[in-house]
């Protein structure tokens, strides 16, 4: 027999228009504690769905002890002894946690079709006994830190009897103390003889833990290493060692005087001392893992959320901004992340969502004047050349593109000086992706100052004039596009090692 | 130009107003009384509290609230101009209006004060304060009535007065559901409010005062219902503590007979016109034709569930329409 209680190989899967997983392989030994990396998008996530039956990959083989096995659930991965534990913790917050260990197969009795509850508080507690725990098995799930729910979450994959557990960032959320403790933990299922997939942005964890490490890049296989052989720089190379193949129309903008400064911003538990500025017609990137902390500076930035402590200044001037409206106001508008959610009235016409920040400019004593709004959302729309029928068309009726340019449409009602985008080609197809960078060349050529948060490592290089790399809530570096590389960034945006 | 999508929506008006003509030729083969100017003019009347208040609860249901208290304002604000006229019996009508949505406007201003500074769910704040104002009322009034001798013929004439052959209260609703057709779509708070319910998290983004706005939409509706407070205990000639027990769920009945989602951000003034009416209608019409008071009540409950399931199948249909021209 085999030592690999799991083997993958020749894994494909695609989704429509990506590949997600091309021919990868990944193998895992009895006993073990198996590192897997990558940058965001590498196809970590996919290939744990893969396993845990989430997805069902096009071509491919899995083994499980040697023997090939399909898994078309997750309640076959279950049946199999895999077991994931999310970087969110999937609970039910408002149950105790025994519910949470044991929902879905709660012991009943037989006689009263009862919940057997003393026997199963009862087998709950052993089972965070095991694991070191400290709190009461009646307690409400709510109620835990987020290393205690984890926690809960491996004593749910024990009471399984798994025996191929999956941990994806789990220490994410932790702080040091909580993450050592989550060490301990696994260690202590390792020895138990459970298998251990553990996946991390943090170099620290994969060198405290691990004993091999595989590398994803761009959906591929890129290799498997003893970590006890591998340098960090190696991997790093590893991860990024890649051309920038994408197209990039970055126009050459004369960049003026500085517009924009953040100084000191700090936000207790997001974001501290960020400090950074924006010029005249410059496309700043913000990059970082994510939980670096960059959406939460520009939230704070446009008055979303309030900062603790730090000063903004536009054009000289100080601001004190307390809401968005004060930001818009001043001149800073903000293309939000999630935009479905939070960036359009799906079911208002184009012209009633282009005006909305801004709907002070079309009125006079509040009396509103649709046919100046129509006549800059048709100009508008022109310019950013949305496809619709008409201004009156539903904002639902649009495709995802054409939407993310009613949204840019938005900003530019108002006399902006400063645009925040965040992550503006997140879920967005080739073509789309190469109107919005021409966008935002057109907004740069305007002599607007534009900050890019982005974690896309091809658009960071392609686009930007500058880059601000982000770690753990801090500005880690600032970085001259022309002179930046990728190793650079990924090493800044890397936490630090403790010991390498 | 054209504006295709906004068909099925004025669909669903026709087919209340197509509903409302046939329930009164219905109602006029029944009995040759019910369409008379004298019955019309009656009906019309009695709705019109029923509709200057339903305006107040569109705006309230539209940011995704909902108002419980309205009818403990009207009580309130009828029971202190009533006690007021009773002392001061000779102050001018014009000065017992403005008292009434005076104290109504306190009562919104709280309600507002719970829901958009304490995040109280709107249902739970105003389940409270519909408690705490009824039992108010008791309190001024001492659980005693202001009767008919007690009041002025002045304060009366708020309700029974007329002015070119149509009564006071008719003019009033009219006069209110113009100002606020205006107001709701063509100023520019009226669309924030729209926008607030529609998607509370991109009003926030593109820079709507949100709290600003729920505490708006509450105390208007308090200032509404305080008119209506007046009106309601100078057409009956009698202010009691328990005026208008249970008449916020008519309220909230018409505004959604009027095709106002609960879901928040949706419903027109012209729908809610016609929710109204038709309410009123069943109101007047049913004891003309003889239906027995216990079946009023169970007819005009179908009434209401019927609406409302049309309402659902619409925006079902509304959305398909949307996707499918959907360009992709």
């Amino acid at each position: 027999m085999s030592d690999r209680i799991l083997e993958l190989t020749h894994i494909t899967k695609t989704f429509p228009g990506v590949k997600a997983l091309d021919d990868v392989h990944f193998d895992l030994k009895h006993g073990e504690i198996h590192a897997l990396i990558g940058e965001n998008g590498a196809g970590k996530s996919t290939l744990i769905k893969v396993i845990t039956g989430v997805y069902q990959p096009d071509s491919g083989q899995i083994l499980l002890d040697g023997a090939p096995v399909e898994i078309h659930s997750t309640a076959d991965s279950q049946r199999l002894g895999i077991a994931a534990i999310y970087q969110h913790v999937t609970c039910y917050p408002d149950l105790s946690v025994t519910e949470n260990i044991f929902i879905g197969h709660e012991k009943i009795q037989p006689l009263t079709r009862k919940i057997d509850w003393r026997d199963l508080h009862e087998r709950a507690g052993q089972l965070l006994a095991q694991l070191d725990a400290d709190f009461d098995p009646r307690a409400l799930m709510g109620n835990l830190s987020v290393a205690q729910q984890q926690i809960v979450e491996i004593a749910k994959a024990l009471s399984a009897s798994a025996r191929i557990m999956i941990m994806d960032e789990p220490t994410a959320a932790l702080t040091a103390r909580e993450s050592e403790d989550l060490y301990r933990t696994t260690e202590s299922l390792r020895d138990k003889g459970v298998s251990i997939v553990f996946i991390s942005h943090r170099m620290e964890d994969m060198y405290r833990l691990a004993s091999r490490v595989t590398v994803f890049r761009d959906a591929r296989y890129v290799g498997t290493w003893n970590l006890n052989e591998a340098k960090r720089e190696d991997l790093i190379m590893a991860m990024v060692g890649r051309e920038i193949t994408q197209f990039f129309p970055k126009r050459k903008v004369a960049i003026g005087e500085e517009v924009f400064r953040v100084e000191g911003l700090c936000r207790t538990g997001f974001f501290k001392d960020v400090s950074f500025s924006v010029r005249k017609g410059e496309i700043l990137a913000m990059t970082g893992l994510i939980g670096a902390g960059r959406t939460e500076v520009c939230e704070a930035i446009y008055g979303v959320t309030r900062p603790d402590r730090g000063r903004v200044f536009l054009e000289g001037q100080e601001l004190h901004i307390a809401n968005p409206a004060q930001a818009i106001d001043k001149g800073i508008g903000y293309l939000p992340e999630d935009r479905l959610r939070q960036g359009l009235v799906l079911e208002w016409e184009l012209s009633k969502n282009v005006t909305l920040p801004t709907l002070r400019q079309f009125g006079t004593l509040g009396w509103l004047h649709p046919r100046k709004e129509n006549a800059i959302t048709q100009e508008l729309a022109e310019k950013l050349d949305v496809r619709a029928a008409s201004v009156f068309d539903l904002a639902a009726t649009l495709s995802g593109g054409n939407q993310q340019k009613i949204i840019v449409a938005k900003l530019l009602a108002g006399t902006m000086k400063i645009i925040i985008l965040d992550e503006p080609t997140k879920g967005v197809d080739v073509g789309a992706k190469t109107a919005i960078f021409n966008i935002m060349n057109d907004l740069a050529e305007m002599g607007y100052g534009i900050i890019m948060v982005s974690s896309e490592m091809p658009e960071v290089l392609g686009m930007s004039d500058r880059i601000v790399v982000m770690r753990e809530g801090r500005v880690a570096t600032i970085l001259e596009t022309s002179t930046a590389s990728q190793e650079q960034i990924l090493r800044a945006a890397m936490p630090e090692t403790v010991h390498a | 130009m054209r504006r295709s999508a906004s068909f099925t929506e004025s669909f669903r008006e026709l087919g209340l107003l197509v509903f409302i003509i046939v329930i009164c030729a219905i109602f006029q083969i029944r009995n040759r009384n019910f369409l008379t100017l004298e019955n019309i003019q009656d009906l019309l009347t009695n709705t019109a509290i029923l509709s200057i208040m339903s305006v107040g609860m569109m705006m309230v249901i539209l940011t995704r609230g909902i108002d419980l208290s309205v009818g403990s304002t009207v009580a309130i604000a009828g029971m202190v101009s009533a006690l007021t006229v009773q002392f001061f019996r000779g102050i001018s009508p014009v000065v017992s209006v403005v008292e009434a949505v005076a104290v109504g406007t306190v009562v919104g201003v709280l309600n507002g004060l719970l829901v958009a500074r304490f995040n109280v769910l709107p249902i739970i704040a105003t389940l409270g304060t519909m408690n705490v104002i009824r039992g108010l009322t008791y309190v001024v009034s001492g659980g005693a009535w202001v009767s008919s001798y007690q009041m002025s013929r002045g304060f009366k004439e708020i309700a029974t007065g007329e002015l070119l052959g149509v009564s006071n209260p008719i003019i009033m609703a009219v006069v209110i559901n113009v100002l606020f057709f205006y107001f709701i779509n063509h100023m520019r708070t009226g669309r924030q409010i729209y926008a607030v319910g529609s998607n509370p998290e991109a009003a926030d983004i593109s820079g709507i005062p949100r709290r600003r706005i729920v505490w708006l939409v509450y105390t208007l509706m308090g200032a509404l219902s305080g008119l209506g407070g007046v009106i309601w205990v100078a057409k009956f000639a009698s202010a009691q503590s328990d005026t208008a027990t249970g008449f916020e769920l008519s309220v909230i009945a018409a505004t959604v007979l009027g095709g106002v989602s609960i879901a928040g951000g949706s419903g027109k003034v012209s729908g809610l016109i016609l929710g109204t009416i038709l309410l009123g209608i069943l109101n007047n019409a049913l004891p003309l034709i003889n239906v027995s008071p216990f079946w009023q009540q169970a007819i005009q409950g179908v009434v209401i569930l019927a609406a409302v399931l049309t309402n659902v199948l619409v925006k079902r249909n509304n959305q398909r329409f949307a996707l499918r021209r959907r360009a992709i």
